[in-house]
């Protein structure tokens, strides 16, 4: 039979409206993550003076809403808040009315009715955000959703290596670890390849999903090809996350032995990145982790300054646009 | 085996419609006189006897269609649906009959659960529905329910749906016992360990998302090795809601051996790909998920030629607050009965993928043989079973639309071509 046909236009359920939104790396045009990287710069220069504090947002409401444990993430929006002189309120999911069993809509519903200027999110389930952004008014900025998207710890990324190497186009990053389960790699993923750096992910064959080199990257499974990359970006085995008898890897003795990063697997000159926290010992040697070509404290520096950029951005130049997602196109 | 209100039984004549009955071989315009809802005749310039006339130029008559799998939720989902609400929805849809599967609250595997369903359906279904009952108690895939006793009370078929029979000897158990029953053996093929904490299709698309695959080999396998389970034991079975080209593929073979088995397909698999679920809509999560391009077409392929010989919608209401959160935590499934012909006219007979016969065909006479029920025909002596179809009209899916208690529908906001104008079932208009 001859080929089935892109469904029509109109058969498409409706688009959500545009607002700005920060949900995915996917919202945003490499221009916007250029004005991005660059704002983030601006403000570190500003962090430099005595006086840290800018009003820029005075006046303006930021809630942060966590549903997972997180330390980098949920301070580094908070003090970026408190820099810009934001009004800021931290909500977490243990000992708020979530433990009562309250829905996630009724959650957005009650903070929408404060007229929030941002909602700030991070939950373990991939599209909240997106609910949260149809029942509230507010901006929605994604502080991790599952494991679908981080988009900020993938600009903090992009600073980090824009900073270190004066460059991200053509830049080699092998991205190691346990791809099937992060978020920050997919979103690194995408902003990588937006940004023109070449991305290699490597790892044990159960722990690279099946499919991901659509996204716009390479993938080997022999730690052997991380030789060639200028920055080694090395994951978190998320034991957490290692459903009980999943058997993804047969014990992390195992992983270490093949796939940890180790001295003598890291070319002298080669950066190494981690996005926190640690397993020392298993993903990454504490010889590497401690080592000057690692940049680990500076991605968390680099966290607070995009993270008032984006903030920044939301609320006053903009627009971050939001694509809806091309729904329901049969290919 | 198909139990709804008795009573009235209606006269009418469509005027001028199109009668298209692929079955019995019938594509003319023609009029078509209903008597105490019987077809009483066929042909050109019929006197309406005083009957209600129904003016059919432009329109599509053929038989009604047959709904072999839909989830009335009745006992313990009544929020969601009931036995009124869900066969008015059918009525609607131009359904003339609908079998209702037994994963309810209690699960239908006993006697008593489905005698009491059977009574209802008698007070309160506006068109017949069938009931079929588990194949194992409570659906736990541990022991055989009494099947010869639920057969004998009315059972239209067996299944498990919503879960697989897993252990291989029990499925043979069943298979064997089919003898004594002569019901259909309805199977949902998915091996749990391969599709455990699946969310979606296993592609491309979950990779980015980030979701657990669901890969489609968790279908295929499972319709593998019931396939030879059922060509061993020479007994038949229907598979349910068949998703993958692999199942396709290994049905089409079986058959070519003479494995007496028949399949179905919902509209959401013949009309979307797992591309859809970019959308994050929760209104998009079905088991099983929406598969690839490829798969997509192995189904319209499988649907034309006949190896798939119905449409099924695997209609799944679901309440409102279940669907309103984010993608990973809602339930699976989607409503279908109210959109089933217009999706399908719209995205598969007008594009010119499967001829309009053909789509009637699998809607109606089809499902029914698959379940040994007789074919609604259009055909002087038979039992009035229509449905008329305005292939031309244009129309919005919106909620308030809906009969159905629930409006998880996948086609929410879509403008679809092809409307059911009148539907007739068991000799009395419901619809129209």
């Amino acid at each position: 039979m001859g080929e089935i046909h892109v469904m029509r236009e109109g058969y498409l359920p409706p688009k959500q409206p545009p607002r700005r939104h920060l949900i995915s790396i996917g919202d945003l045009e490499r221009e916007d993550v250029e004005r991005l990287l660059a704002t983030a710069k601006s403000f570190s220069r500003s962090l430099e003076r005595e006086v840290k504090k800018l009003p820029t947002l005075r006046g303006r409401t930021v809630v942060n809403v966590f549903y997972e444990s997180s330390t980098r993430t949920s301070s580094s929006f908070e003090l970026a808040a408190k820099r810009l002189s934001a009004d800021t309120m931290s909500i977490k999911a243990a000992g708020s009315s979530v433990d009562k069993g309250e829905s996630l809509k009724d959650t957005a519903l009650t903070l929408g009715a404060y007229d929030p200027d941002v909602i700030v999110i991070r939950h373990p389930q991939i599209g909240a955000p997106e609910l949260v952004a149809r029942y509230t008014d507010a901006h929605v900025v994604n502080a991790g959703d599952g494991k679908h998207q981080h988009p900020t710890q993938a600009l903090l990324d992009l600073y980090t290596i824009q900073d270190e190497l004066g460059r991200i186009e053509g830049v080699h990053v092998a991205i190691v670890g346990d791809v099937l389960h992060s978020r920050v790699a997919r979103s690194n993923v995408q902003a990588l390849a937006l940004m023109g750096a070449k991305v290699t992910l490597v790892g044990p064959p159960p722990l690279i999903p099946r499919g991901i080199e659509a996204m716009g990257c390479e993938v080997s499974h022999e730690i052997g090809a991380i030789a060639d990359a200028d920055v080694v970006y090395v994951l978190r085995m998320q034991r957490e996350r290692m459903a009980e008898g999943a058997n993804y890897v047969p014990s992390l003795r195992e992983y270490t032995e093949r796939w940890g990063v180790t001295p003598e697997r890291v070319r002298p000159g080669q950066k190494v990145m981690h996005p926190g926290p640690m397993n020392r010992g298993v993903e990454i040697d504490p010889r590497v982790a401690d080592a000057s070509e690692a940049l680990i404290e500076a991605q968390v520096r680099a966290g607070l300054v995009v993270r008032m950029a984006v903030l920044y951005d939301l609320l006053t130049t903009g627009p971050v646009p939001v694509e809806a997602p091309e729904p329901l196109e049969v290919a | 085996m198909l139990y709804g209100k008795n009573g009235r039984k209606d006269d009418l004549v469509v005027c001028g419609a199109r009668v298209l009955d692929p079955v019995e071989g019938v594509d003319a315009v023609l009029d078509v006189r209903v008597d105490k809802g019987v077809i009483a005749c066929i042909g050109e310039g019929l006197d309406a006897n005083g009957h209600r006339v129904v003016e059919g130029a432009g329109l599509v008559l053929a038989p009604a269609f047959v709904d072999p799998h839909v989830h009335l939720r009745v006992p313990g989902g009544e929020d969601e649906e009931t036995i009124a609400s869900g066969t008015e929805a059918a009525a609607a849809g131009g359904y003339c009959a609908i079998l209702a599967m037994p994963n309810t609250d209690p699960v239908v595997d006993s006697a008593a659960v489905l005698g009491s369903l059977i009574e209802d359906a008698k007070t309160q279904a506006q068109v017949p529905v069938g009931f079929l009952a588990a194949i194992t108690r409570g659906q736990d895939g541990a022991e055989l329910t009494e099947m010869a006793e639920l057969a004998d009370q009315g059972a239209a078929g067996f299944t498990d749906d919503g879960r697989p029979v897993v252990a291989p000897a029990l499925m043979r158990r069943a298979l064997q016992y089919h003898g004594i029953t002569g019901r259909r053996l309805a199977l949902h093929c998915e091996e749990p360990t391969l599709s455990k904490g699946g969310q979606m299709h296993e592609s491309a698309v979950s990779a980015e998302l980030g979701f657990t695959g669901y890969p489609s080999v968790a279908e295929s396998l499972m319709v593998e090795r019931d396939l030879s389970l059922a060509a061993y034991e020479e007994a038949p079975l229907h598979l349910l809601h068949l998703s993958a080209r692999e199942s396709v593929d290994a049905l089409r073979a079986a058959q070519a051996k003479g494995v007496q088995a028949t399949a179905e397909v919902t509209p959401h698999h013949l009309c979307l790909t797992d591309d859809a679920v970019r959308s994050l809509d929760s209104n998009v999560k079905m088991n099983p998920p929406l598969r690839s391009a490829d798969d997509r077409a192995a189904l319209v392929e499988g649907l034309r030629d006949g190896t798939i010989g119905s449409v099924a919608t695997d209609h799944a209401p679901h309440a409102r607050h279940e669907k309103e959160v984010p993608f990973e935590a809602a339930p699976f499934g989607v409503t279908g009965l109210e959109t089933a012909f217009g999706a399908l006219y719209t995205h598969l007979v007008d594009p010119g993928l499967i001829p309009l016969e053909t789509l009637l065909e699998r809607m109606s006479a089809g499902p029914a043989r698959a379940y040994g029920l007789e074919p609604p025909r259009v055909a002087a002596g038979a039992q009035a079973n229509l449905v008329l179809l305005d292939t031309e009209a244009a129309w919005r899916v919106e909620e308030k639309g809906f009969r159905s208690r629930s409006a998880n529908s996948w086609l929410l906001g879509q403008t679809l071509r092809g409307q059911v104008r009148l539907t007739v079932a068991a000799g009395k208009v419901v619809h129209g």
